[in-house]
């Protein structure tokens, strides 16, 4: 996401692309290449998050908590074309709330547009539309097993136009007011403020705004089949390389740094979740092992393109580690974040994009400093660093709660006890997960 | 001593398990089943009109005393019996009480109504 490769194209007419093709950078096809598998590989994760989730779940709701992830790839896919990748990456309007340019609007402007780096512009905003998919998706965890299938579509469809669009022109558009804090932006490499954050938050608030689900948390409500959310867990680290290393928007050196924060911090947020749950519990659980994943992942989001393994290892630990207790402290405080929405992405993504500036490398600081022209301190883009992720939650907190009242006063919002005694999969879906057990 | 046998709807599980907890029977042992009876309800499946072959259902089996008896089918019948709003339909399930000779509690070795 830097800013060299997005600057073309955000003024262009219709008219003037036929003037432009012939000035427009040659393709570079081995960074269109990396990043066309990056675009898939981003994709896979949500069927991974399905599958994660879906694991979790209890089997009446396997179908229903799966569909919640799937769902957000038609949704959110059919606005991103429509309105939202105009109103990420256009230009500021309203105050530079939103971004817009009508050229953008169903993607007709860039049919020819080649940008910068080499990238035609079709790959860079598919790539950003999936990110757009799995914020959503993201955030279904908090809210699994007692949301109206209905009112789930129109909630993340007014989430993604109001929460996540205005973020995501913030942080990522070359004119947005995050990218341009400080000396060099608020760094937020691949989403951990536009996407782990805002999800995370806005989880919690409305996983607080529906309530519990029936009997939690005196019934235990176990998860119906780890092995498909090992394969998810599985699935969400492969795709989390095109998430990071894509996100450099090329295919060379800052690709290979991302790559391998990535690999260095999934793996030691994954063992430090183990070892802690082992000296803690006595017994290391699978699910353990997957969340660990999971923190490590997520930490080292806004932090890969900035950090070095050393930094992105402690990064994963220490997320890991945070995350663990901010879940040991849900079951205290008794509120029903389902599957941890908050505790992985909200908590360990604040981890991340707060403690990645003790780690980042000294050739982007003296960059800094040089763009100021003085000395640009580990505490002056820490503050930074606060602003943004203060931003973001503040932000995601309060549009959220407007919208959640919204869909609640319109078509509601739980499921009523009987639903969600039969299950989400009989009562929106008219189907079950499983058929195994019968001999048909 | 009877051994009370329910076949249930599968959707029902939760209400009848409620139900139960709620007249104080607590020890049950719960099983996925299939088969058919008299349900000939036609269900809507992506537009079609179709009868379920082998209908998944949910068994429960519950050793009672004979105090406990009437409660049980009482719990049962009333949590089982309503769907979707509907009061009363084939295919709400039936129960079965059979006579139990012996009931042991592996624990203590127990024997009788005191090991229910």
């Amino acid at each position: 996401m830097r800013k060299r490769l997005m600057m073309l194209a955000v003024f262009l007419g219709v008219g003037v692309i036929s003037v432009m093709a012939a000035e427009s950078p040659e393709i570079d096809s081995g960074a269109t290449a990396w990043m066309l598998t990056s675009t898939a590989l981003v994709l896979l994760m949500i069927p991974g998050l399905a599958m994660f989730y879906g694991g979790l779940v209890r089997s009446k709701n396997v179908l229903g908590t799966m569909m919640h992830s799937f769902a957000a790839m038609g949704v959110m896919s059919v606005l991103w074309v429509a309105v939202s990748y105009s109103m990420t990456f256009g230009e500021n309007v309203l105050g530079g709330w939103i971004g817009w340019n009508p050229d953008y609007l169903f993607l007709q402007g860039i049919d020819q547009t080649i940008m910068e780096g080499g990238v035609p512009e079709y790959v860079f905003s598919m790539f950003q539309g999936k990110f757009a998919i799995i914020t959503p998706a993201l955030l279904a965890g908090a809210v699994a097993e007692r949301i109206k299938f209905k009112s789930y579509l129109l909630f993340i469809t007014l989430w993604g136009l109001l929460v996540y669009n205005p973020l995501c022109h913030w942080v990522w558009a070359p004119d947005g007011f995050l990218f341009n804090l400080g000396a060099d932006g608020a760094i937020d490499f691949a989403g951990g403020t536009v996407v782990h954050i805002s999800a995370g938050v806005s989880g919690l608030v409305a996983a607080l705004y529906l309530g519990a689900r029936r009997g939690y948390p005196q019934r235990q409500m176990r998860p119906n089949n780890l092995v498909i959310t090992l394969i998810g867990a599985g699935l969400l680290w492969v795709g989390w390389f095109g998430f990071n290393a894509g996100s450099s928007v090329s295919s060379g050196l800052t690709t290979a740094q991302a790559l391998t924060a990535t690999q260095v911090a999934a793996a030691a947020g994954a063992l430090m979740w183990m070892v802690v749950e082992l000296t803690h519990q006595g017994k290391a659980t699978a699910l353990g092992f997957a969340s660990g994943i999971l923190a490590g992942l997520v930490a080292v989001t806004p932090a890969a393109g900035v950090v070095q393994p050393a930094g992105a290892l402690i990064l994963g630990a220490v997320a890991s580690l945070v995350c663990y207790f901010a879940i040991m402290l849900k079951d205290k405080l008794g509120y029903d974040d389902s599957l941890d929405a908050f505790g992985v992405h909200g908590v360990g993504g604040i981890v991340g994009a707060l403690l990645l500036v003790f780690f980042i490398r000294n050739e982007w600081m003296a960059n800094a400093s040089e763009a100021i022209g003085g000395i640009w301190t580990v505490w002056d883009q820490f503050v930074v660093q606060l602003a943004a992720v203060g931003i973001a939650i503040v932000y995601a907190l309060v549009v959220t709660i407007v919208l959640l009242w919204l869909v609640q006063k319109t078509v509601g919002l739980k499921s009523t006890p009987e639903e969600e005694m039969q299950g989400l999969d009989p009562s929106y879906h008219g189907e079950r997960g499983y058929g195994m057990l019968n001999p048909n | 001593m009877k051994l009370i046998t329910a076949i249930i709807r599968e959707p029902q599980l939760d209400q009848v398990r409620e139900s139960l907890i709620a007249s104080g029977i607590t020890r049950i042992t719960v099983s996925r089943v299939s088969g058919h009876g008299a349900q000939r309800k036609e269900e809507i499946y992506r537009g079609k009109r179709i009868v379920p072959n082998l209908i998944p259902k949910i068994r429960i089996d519950i050793a009672v005393n004979e105090a406990f008896v009437d409660p049980t089918i009482d719990a049962i019948v009333e949590a089982a019996r309503s769907h979707d709003g509907m009061d009363g339909e084939i295919g709400d399930g039936k129960i079965f009480v059979t006579p139990l000779e012996q009931v042991v509690r592996i624990r203590t070795g127990e024997r009788g109504g005191a090991a229910i």
